[in-house]
């Protein structure tokens, strides 16, 4: 079995997995991802903030669906590598 | 005031947060009912507790709760409002609320949707305030035709220039071009920013102001055509165009520009048939030229300077206004007595690039005494949410001149204590030891200048 690792949200707010809402998502489930590739946003008081992959891998799932509710530390999407 | 002479039964406040609970006191003082108004995030917020009455208008996000124009007026229909106050942000200059409000037979507490429309237009606002003799900056005449026509207008007036959306906002479509080489890509992209974010790529070309302050004149306006300024304010202490402290009057203002600015706002108002409280904000560079910017079509974060230097309630006389009736006062009438200054604490952590700090409030104790006002909407066991706008807390200090003032800033912001959340508490307590601010010679530029210094 593959090692599972995963990608958490470093700030509070809404998660956003498009960079606005007419475009597509920054990465799709099944896709490879270097560390620094972009996943989604966390918008908060307005501001929004990037959340990057530190590791390579390959998106196995994202366990916060588009415009849900995170918390500092909170599992994005899980990575198989 | 008594209840039998107020301007309105009961009023909507289509707002949150310390500009909800300002109108509700405004309302309370005129013997007014306020209902407010909570998306699911804000049940137990602070303005829902301190109305008559508080109205469910939806989830969390702005976007499906306080940005929705039918969600306001059906909650003012519900309650049996007569009419709705927008506060500022949210929906305070889209003007789709008041023609759902005129739609609904309430009335909006602030300018008719068309003359809203018109000063939110750059482009007419500019030609409006050439027409009221208010100093523009050297530009184009209306909207750009082509990139070529950008070229050969910057090559006229001089670079730096910026190029502005005409439907523009928020900073969006906006491109400051040093020189001519970088003019076509910055066409383009602002082009395209503006017809993303506003649906009208059109654009127009102003001369670049560099090192200059940013001042505003406050106006009023009533339904029978008496027009008054309540003098100006300097929101030059900025970050990122956010403004952080506001004071008035403007110190060492030329009086010259002074009289022109207060006077050409009046004028800009008394020419587009403008109603209710609204600003026009000017940049002044140190050569004495002055440039209109824009007129924002609602009460501003920081009215309660100008409340404070000239005794006057700006938002009682909005809902006085509203209601019909005309100003109790003429402009010889209006006094400017001392100095105000207003420090905005914004739950940001100042020390990691400003990054938004929400959460519980855990502990909270504000300054009071001699010269000093807090509007908020907190207190200890309130929750700073992640949804909204970071402001937490506007300190206002008054004194007889701007030394005794900033004398208060210094004892208020040492008694300020907030808990659980960080603030930019100990970021203002540095700006009162910074020699521009202290000085008086703080320009739009300087804060982001000398922000390192500052904060180490």
């Amino acid at each position: 079995m593959a090692d599972e690792d995963v990608i958490r949200a470093q700030i509070p707010g809404i998660f956003y997995r498009r960079p606005d809402p007419e475009s597509e998502p920054f990465v799709q489930e099944g896709q490879t991802v270097e560390p620094g590739t972009v996943v989604g946003l966390v918008e908060v008081m307005k501001q929004f903030h990037e959340v990057t992959s530190e590791i390579a891998g390959t998106i196995a799932a994202f366990e916060v669906e588009n415009e849900g509710m995170v918390s500092p530390g909170d599992v994005v999407a899980r990575l198989t590598t | 005031m008594t209840a039998a002479t107020a301007p309105f039964e009961k009023v909507l406040i289509a707002n949150r947060g310390e500009i909800a609970i300002r109108v509700i006191r405004a309302c309370r003082d005129l013997g007014i009912s306020p209902v407010a108004v909570y998306s699911e995030a804000d049940r137990d917020a602070l303005h829902v507790a301190l109305a008559d009455e508080a109205i469910e208008i939806g989830p969390a996000h702005a976007t499906k709760s306080y940005l929705v124009p039918e969600h306001i007026v059906s909650a003012a229909v519900e309650a049996g409002a007569q009419a709705v106050h927008p506060g500022y942000g949210f929906l305070s200059e889209d003007s789709r609320l008041p023609e759902a409000c005129d739609a609904a037979g309430l009335t909006f507490v602030g300018p008719p949707a068309g003359v809203m429309a018109a000063v939110g237009d750059k482009v007419l606002a500019r030609a409006a305030a050439t027409a009221a003799g208010v100093p523009v900056a050297p530009g184009s005449d209306g909207r750009l035709g082509s990139e070529e026509d950008a070229q050969a207008i910057a090559g006229e007036i001089g670079f730096p220039v910026m190029l502005k959306a005409s439907a523009g906002g928020g900073g969006r479509g906006i491109r400051v071009v040093q020189d001519p080489d970088e003019l076509a890509a910055a066409y383009r992209g602002a082009s395209a920013e503006a017809q993303a974010a506003f649906g009208d790529g059109g654009l127009f070309l102003e001369k670049l102001l560099v090192q200059a302050r940013h001042i505003e004149v406050q106006v009023l306006a009533d339904r029978h055509g008496t027009v008054v300024h309540l003098g100006e304010r300097d929101c030059s202490t900025q970050r990122r165009k956010q403004k952080l402290i506001e004071e008035a009057p403007a110190p060492g203002l030329d009086p010259g520009i002074r009289e022109l600015l207060c006077t050409g706002a009046a004028e800009f108002a008394r020419g587009v048939g403008y109603v209710g409280a609204g600003t026009c904000e000017f940049l002044v560079d140190a050569d004495g030229n002055a440039a209109f910017l824009e007129m924002n079509a609602r009460i501003q974060v920081e009215h309660g300077v100008t409340e404070l230097v000239t005794g006057i309630d700006l938002v009682a006389e909005q809902l006085r206004i509203a209601a019909g009736l005309p100003l109790a006062f003429a402009q010889e009438d209006v006094v400017l007595r001392g100095a105000a200054i207003e420090f905005r604490i914004n739950a940001e952590d100042p020390d990691q690039h400003f990054m938004p700090s929400p959460g519980p409030i855990t502990g909270w104790h504000a300054p009071d005494g001699p010269g000093v006002r807090v509007d908020t909407g907190f207190e200890t066991g309130r929750v700073v949410q992640p949804f909204y706008d970071s402001l937490v807390a506007k300190l206002l200090v008054h004194g007889r001149d701007r030394e005794q003032a900033l004398a208060r800033a210094r004892r208020a912001l040492a008694e300020f204590q907030v808990e659980g959340i960080t603030t930019t508490l100990g970021l203002h307590r540095r700006l009162l030891d910074w020699n521009r601010l202290v000085r008086g010679e703080v320009d739009t530029e300087a804060l982001e200048t000398d922000l390192q210094a500052v904060t180490a």
